[in-house]
């Protein structure tokens, strides 16, 4: 896959260095390293318990992790305020059960962010709203509130929403697990669009036709480690490990 | 399965016979209260040059009809108490302004932010009418206030204060990263909960001026009102709290996932959410608490419920409760009644939209 921006050696988007996460005494990431470069696109997968969005929770700090050290953008994360305000301005994030604002419109979740913490006009912000609303094909719902919606609607609300910000990575955890089947195309698509726009990615998913295509890595995760890692092609049709094989059988027999 | 026929004739009469036999009980009620309030009510009295007044008629009347020269005679003052006579517009006046106050603060179209300085400028008018002192209006110390005004000055201070109280508190109670004021926030809310409102009343009439430096007088009803604040913040905060539990925590991830700070999202995304899941609760609470005030008769405040029964202790109105405790129970109906019916307006304003009530494309 082309990276737009790999011709200048540049700082790495993030970097994970043997991060570690306990809840209580469970050892849920137990020692990730990982480099992501500007514009690559990562899927993660992995059995169920895993650490998935333990470990892109952290990306973000929704999470704490108690050791090692995570840099995005070459900064390193921490409760520091200014620390704080850059990773959630850089990093967007769509969640599996969307987490849409159920009491503003469509359009009033897409500019809240961009007016209270980028300080835009509202003319603007709305004009950048309905460009990300256009982008995911539903400009016409701006006005309706989001239990109006259906799931698949209101997935594409939340990743234009998480757009609005500009960021220039974006965190998706299992963004179609929540969705009915015919509704799952419709989200891919806007997705694989995303992908293709040059975002820098890293998504947890399942659907193994959206990582062929857009994935320049898969992460293999399995018990709070990165189990293996690689090109689709290698993941998915020479997997080394045991847990990989097996994993891929339950997928495979799954769907 | 089989259902026997006596069975089915019994229920098919059953319904229609305990319909008619209540409708029966009921008519005789409504005829009695009927002949009482108003066949064989006193409406008034004889003119009378003597001072006391003579109420031979409704004396005559006890029993079988109501004797509504009392209320006539005595309404400025059960409404008004020792309020002086002549200046007794401007309690009115107050009256008025709350009303207006409340029937503008439940009009959608006039919630904004300046509705809070509107709330300060009218509460402020209010002290201004009761006081006096001030344009020309005589002095009225609050020992000589007395009535509704009290009854809602009470109520509204109140609520106005112990709102925002119950938010920070009910805010301070979830803040896990804060120890020292999350025990604070969970001692008061535990210390007034376990108190009964009578004693907190007491301790703020008598103990609080122990308390204080000598010289120092904080006027009774002031009093009153800071024990009425903390009594409705302490309840109103589990209220709120019940509202901040209710929120689902992808809520305040997302927010947090955007970058809001947290004041923007305990305004923006958390507290709108959180208190429309409430309003039946809150509006019960605040009903709850405006029939409480009539508690400050214990510690000699004038309230709307002790100017009537004052009223009636007056030796030739004695025996005339009825009618006056009536009029009472009427003014509190229809506060507490109005409250309800906002609330009720406000639910259905506010409830989420949902798939069912989709508008057309
Ligand atoms: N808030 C939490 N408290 C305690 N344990 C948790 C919490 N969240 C996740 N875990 C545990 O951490 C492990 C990893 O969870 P998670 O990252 O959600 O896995 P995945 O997303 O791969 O399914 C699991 O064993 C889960 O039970
Ligand atoms: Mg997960």
């Amino acid at each position: 896959m082309s990276n737009p921006s790999a011709s200048a050696p540049q700082t790495p988007a993030i970097v994970l260095e043997d991060v570690h996460k306990w809840y209580g005494r469970v050892h849920v990431l137990r020692g990730l390293s990982l480099s992501v470069a500007a514009g690559e696109r990562i899927v993660i997968c992995g059995p169920s318990g895993s650490g998935k969005s333990t470990m892109i929770r952290c990306i973000n700090r929704l999470e704490h992790h108690e050791k090692g050290r995570i840099l995005v953008e070459g900064t390193e994360i921490s409760d520091e305020p200014r620390a704080l305000a850059l990773i959630r301005r850089e990093v967007g994030m769509v969640f599996q059960s969307f987490n849409l604002f159920p009491h503003l419109s469509v359009l009033d979740n897409c500019t809240l962010a961009p007016i209270r913490v980028r300080g835009l006009a509202r003319a603007d912000a709305e004009a950048r709203a309905m460009e990300y609303l256009t982008r995911v094909r539903i400009p016409e719902q701006a006005r309706k509130y989001p239990p109006q919606l259906s799931g698949g609607q209101q997935q594409r609300v939340a990743i234009a929403r998480a757009l609005c910000m500009q960021p220039k990575i974006m965190l998706f955890d299992e963004p179609t697990s929540a969705l009915d089947p015919e509704m799952v195309r419709e989200v891919l698509d806007v997705m694989i669009e995303l992908a293709e726009s040059g975002m820098t990615m890293l998504c947890v998913t399942h659907e193994m036709g959206f990582a062929r295509r857009v994935a320049d890595r898969i992460l293999f995760m399995d018990q709070g480690e990165i189990v293996e890692s690689g090109a689709p092609a290698e993941i998915f049709d020479r997997p080394r490990s045991e847990r990989l094989r097996n994993f891929l059988n339950q997928i495979l027999h799954q769907t | 399965m089989a259902v026997h026929p006596l069975y089915r004739i019994a229920r098919r009469l059953i319904s229609p016979l305990v319909t008619l036999v209540l409708a029966l009980i009921l008519a005789d009620i409504a005829w009695h209260f009927f002949s009482w309030a108003v066949l064989h009510a006193v409406w008034r009295l004889p003119e009378n040059a003597a001072q006391a007044p003579d109420t031979d008629p409704c004396r005559a009347a006890i029993g079988h009809g109501a004797c509504w020269a009392v209320v006539r005679e005595k309404f400025r003052f059960i409404l008004f108490g020792f309020y002086p006579y002549d200046a007794q517009w401007r309690p009115a006046l107050a009256v008025l302004c709350f009303v207006a106050l409340f029937g503008l603060s439940i009009a959608p179209r006039f919630w904004r932010p300046s509705l809070i300085l509107l709330w300060i400028a009218v509460l402020a008018a209010v002290g201004v009418l009761m006081w006096g002192g001030v344009f020309g209006l005589s002095f009225v110390a609050a020992d000589q206030w007395g009535g509704l005004p009290i009854t809602l000055i009470l109520a509204t201070f109140g609520l106005a204060a112990a709102f925002p109280l119950a938010i920070l508190v009910a805010l301070a109670r979830r803040a896990e990263g804060l120890p020292v004021i999350r025990m604070l926030a969970i001692a008061y809310v535990e210390l007034i909960r376990g108190v009964p409102l009578i004693s907190l009343l007491f301790m703020a009439s008598v103990m609080l001026p122990l308390f204080l430096p000598t010289g120092w007088d904080i006027d009774k009803l002031l009093r009153a009102q800071l024990a009425f604040v903390l009594f409705a913040g302490a309840y109103l905060a589990e209220v709120v709290r019940a509202g901040l539990s209710a929120l689902p925590l992808g809520q305040y991830e997302a927010a947090a996932a955007l970058g809001l700070s947290y004041w923007q999202k305990t305004r923006l995304i958390v507290l709108p959410q959180a208190l429309r899941h409430v309003i039946p609760m809150l509006v019960n609470t605040f009903i709850g608490f405006f029939k409480d005030t009539s508690l400050v008769l214990i510690i000699g405040i004038f309230d709307l419920m002790t100017t009537g029964r004052t009223a009636t202790l007056e030796p030739a109105w004695q025996g005339f409760g009825n009618e006056v405790y009536l009029l009472l129970a009427a003014i509190y109906f229809a506060f507490c009644f109005t409250m309800a019916q906002i609330s009720r307006t406000l639910e259905r304003r506010l409830a989420a939209p949902h798939r069912d009530i989709e508008e057309p494309a």
